[in-house]
């Protein structure tokens, strides 16, 4: 194992001198991800080939461990750094262990950005969050507005199907969609009941909440297990067509229920957009055009940055029969 | 003591009755006769696990396993069938069964060979099972799109107006009534389980016996993997999660003692089918589901002390002395 990484970077090694013989003037970004082989970060590397095709003076460089460990990204960010490059941007398996790393790439004038998962602040310029809680919560309902036209209806009920009455992340995206909610009068919350992430008590209250509110022309389940258990249960009660499950979810676990029709559209991020965006920021970052509360990410607009360098992308991504079957095969 | 468990029965039916009427009158539709068998058909599944899991506990032990082993045959079926999509269904379910078989066979062994606590060697083989489907999925989902329509369909298929999934159970109930009853093998559990002293100078194996359990019990949590994941059309790690417990409960509140040798078919039915309708009803009455984890909480209390004091009654004094003497 040790011989295949010393080789593997001795090749990235040359690669890399090779093409700085070719192109001395290209910014070079190392784009870190998590593991290599996984759909969600080859995804990713696309986006980040779109940006660097864009900008025409940039090369990428994808790479990451065989598998998902703090000490093979550091072993990947060491040789980066051996080779110069301009920037990293890096989707951590570990949010501390990788700073003191990261703060050496610093000290050698490397600018640093994460991506999807998050590096602490010490060993970074920049993390790029996928989406924000605000945004996720204005496309859940979104969807759910999304979902009660389809049902050919100008204004129905809406339940949201959660994960424990606990969850930190969907209690927040729950508040959030709550704020939104009185800009869609046609919409009414009826309830919002909980799975527990659980298959079978998910279906259990989903098939309730078909029974109890006659009305209801959309369910929003801002959690993967939950949204598949609902779609199937709207389904298996013949409901589909009357009533539309949305939510967040992963277009492959997805792909089926929007086969059948109980999913008209759901959201979750785009790779190939965060991969994209994580570039255009390093490389904004390497030209210096980028200040301390905002940085271009190209075709997706300016990122506002916060006191402490993070910031969101965008809302969720739409996923719905036109696409989902090719992100299925992603991730 | 057999008037005083089947008055118990009884009761527990009663009780099941009224639960339900009660239900009925805040929703009527919840007394139309496709919404009850809405109800029995969602708890088929947690009626099989308790039957396997009574078994064993009749031999005093218990089986923790049962979710994990359900939720790693699941995954190895739904695999096959993503990967075969042309394998038969039937056979799917028999290699679940086999599989699940295998894994109680395990269990089984660990306790009769090796003479290891029950609760001991499950908790370790329901985290190994658990392991073993995360090691073999490697985290990933098999999602509805993946498995073959007739994978999904044929669980929710009707046949004489029940759907498959609900004869399945039907069909383990009357084999199960059968093998507690009339098989010797099944004498031989209860025996084992009420005195295993007494069993002992009756020629009787304990350990054997436990073995047969488990092994039964492993099979049909394996028929469920199957079954669970058809029906929710999704395989994952954490299918099942914490299932094993409500199997257990299941058991409890139907009258099967956790010392052994006490319990029958017919009590375990409705003590799963006493939490399939709360399961159901919770949803449909809109209880906070703070309250919901309460109201679980306190039947099955409430089931454990009408145990012992139902225990207590029946006269288990002389088989005390029996195992003082022996002991």
């Amino acid at each position: 194992m040790p011989f295949k990484k010393l080789v593997a970077s001795a090749l990235v090694a040359a690669a890399m001198a090779s093409s700085g013989l070719v192109q001395a003037e290209s910014v070079r970004i190392g784009l870190v991800v998590k593991a290599l082989g996984i759909g969600f970060f080859e995804a990713a590397n696309e986006g980040a080939q779109e940006a660097a095709k864009e900008l025409g003076d940039v090369e990428v460089i994808y790479t990451g461990p065989t598998s998902t460990t703090a000490e093979g990204q550091i072993e990947v960010i060491n040789s980066l750094i051996a080779q110069k490059v301009d920037a990293i941007a890096v989707s951590a398996n570990d949010t501390d262990a990788l700073v003191p790393i990261l703060k050496k790439a610093q000290q050698r004038g490397i600018k640093v950005v994460s991506w999807d998962s998050g590096v602490a602040p010490d060993g970074r310029q920049v993390h790029l969050n996928p989406s924000s809680n605000a945004l996720i919560g204005e496309m859940n309902v979104k969807l759910a507005a999304e979902a009660v036209l389809a049902s050919g209806a100008a204004q129905g009920d809406i339940a949201i199907l959660s994960a424990t009455p606990t969850s930190t992340n969907q209690n927040i995206w729950i508040d959030e969609m709550k704020k939104v909610l009185p800009q869609y009068p046609n919409l009414t919350l009826v309830t919002t009941v909980y799975g527990d992430d659980l298959a079978d008590k998910s279906y259990r209250e989903t098939v309730g909440l078909l029974k109890s509110y006659p009305n209801l022309k959309a369910i929003v389940a801002p959690t993967s297990v939950g949204i598949v258990a609902a779609a199937q249960a709207v389904h298996d009660q013949g409901r589909a067509g009357e009533v539309f499950v949305t939510g967040l979810g992963l277009p492959s676990e997805l792909a089926g229920h929007v086969d059948s029709g109980v999913v008209k559209s759901f959201a979750i991020w785009n790779p190939i957009d965060l991969g994209y965006a994580a570039t255009m920021i390093s490389y904004n970052l390497v030209k210096g055009s980028a200040t301390d509360s905002s940085v271009g990410m190209g075709r997706i607009g300016t990122a506002s940055l916060e006191a402490d360098g993070s910031t969101a992308m965008a809302e969720p991504f739409i996923y719905n029969a036109s696409n989902v079957h090719a992100f299925a095969d992603i991730f | 003591m057999k008037t005083m468990l089947q008055n118990r029965e009884i009761l527990l039916a009663v009780l099941i009755l009224v639960m339900i009427l009660l239900v009925g009158v805040i929703t009527p539709d919840f007394l139309l006769p496709s919404n009850l068998l809405a109800v029995y058909n969602d708890t088929s599944i947690l009626i099989i696990l308790a039957l396997g899991q009574m078994l064993v506990i009749l031999t005093r032990c218990i089986d923790l396993s049962v979710a994990a082993n359900l939720a790693l045959t699941g995954m190895v079926v739904a695999m096959l069938n993503s990967a075969y999509p042309a394998l038969p269904v039937p056979l799917l379910m028999g290699v679940g069964a086999l599989l699940g078989l295998l894994l109680g066979v395990v269990n089984g062994a660990l306790v009769w060979k090796l003479g290891i606590p029950a609760i001991v060697v499950t908790l370790g083989t329901m985290s190994i099972y658990r392991g073993l489907v995360f090691l073999l999925s490697d985290g990933a989902w098999v999602n509805a799109h993946e498995m073959s329509a007739s994978f999904v369909s044929i669980p929710r298929s009707t046949v004489l107006g029940l759907p498959v999934l609900a004869w399945v159970s039907v069909l383990v109930i009357v084999i199960m009534v059968h093998f507690t009853r009339q098989r010797r093998l099944g004498r031989e559990i209860y025996a084992a389980g009420n005195n295993p002293t007494a069993a002992f100078y009756t020629g009787i194996q304990v350990g054997r016996l436990q073995f047969v359990a488990f092994s039964i019990s492993g099979l049909l949590a394996g028929l469920c993997g199957y079954l669970w994941v058809s029906r929710y059309a999704v395989a994952y790690v954490d299918v099942a999660a914490g299932f094993e417990l409500q199997v257990i409960a299941a058991c409890v509140i139907g009258g099967v003692s956790i010392m052994g040798g006490i319990g029958t078919v017919q009590g375990c039915v409705l003590g799963a089918l006493f939490l399939g309708v709360i399961n159901n009803a919770l949803p449909v009455l809109g209880v906070s589901p703070f309250w919901q984890m309460a109201i679980s909480g306190a039947v099955i209390v409430i089931a454990v002390i009408a145990n012992s004091r139902a225990e207590r009654k029946v006269g288990r004094i002389i088989l005390k002395k029996a195992a003082l003497h022996a002991g």
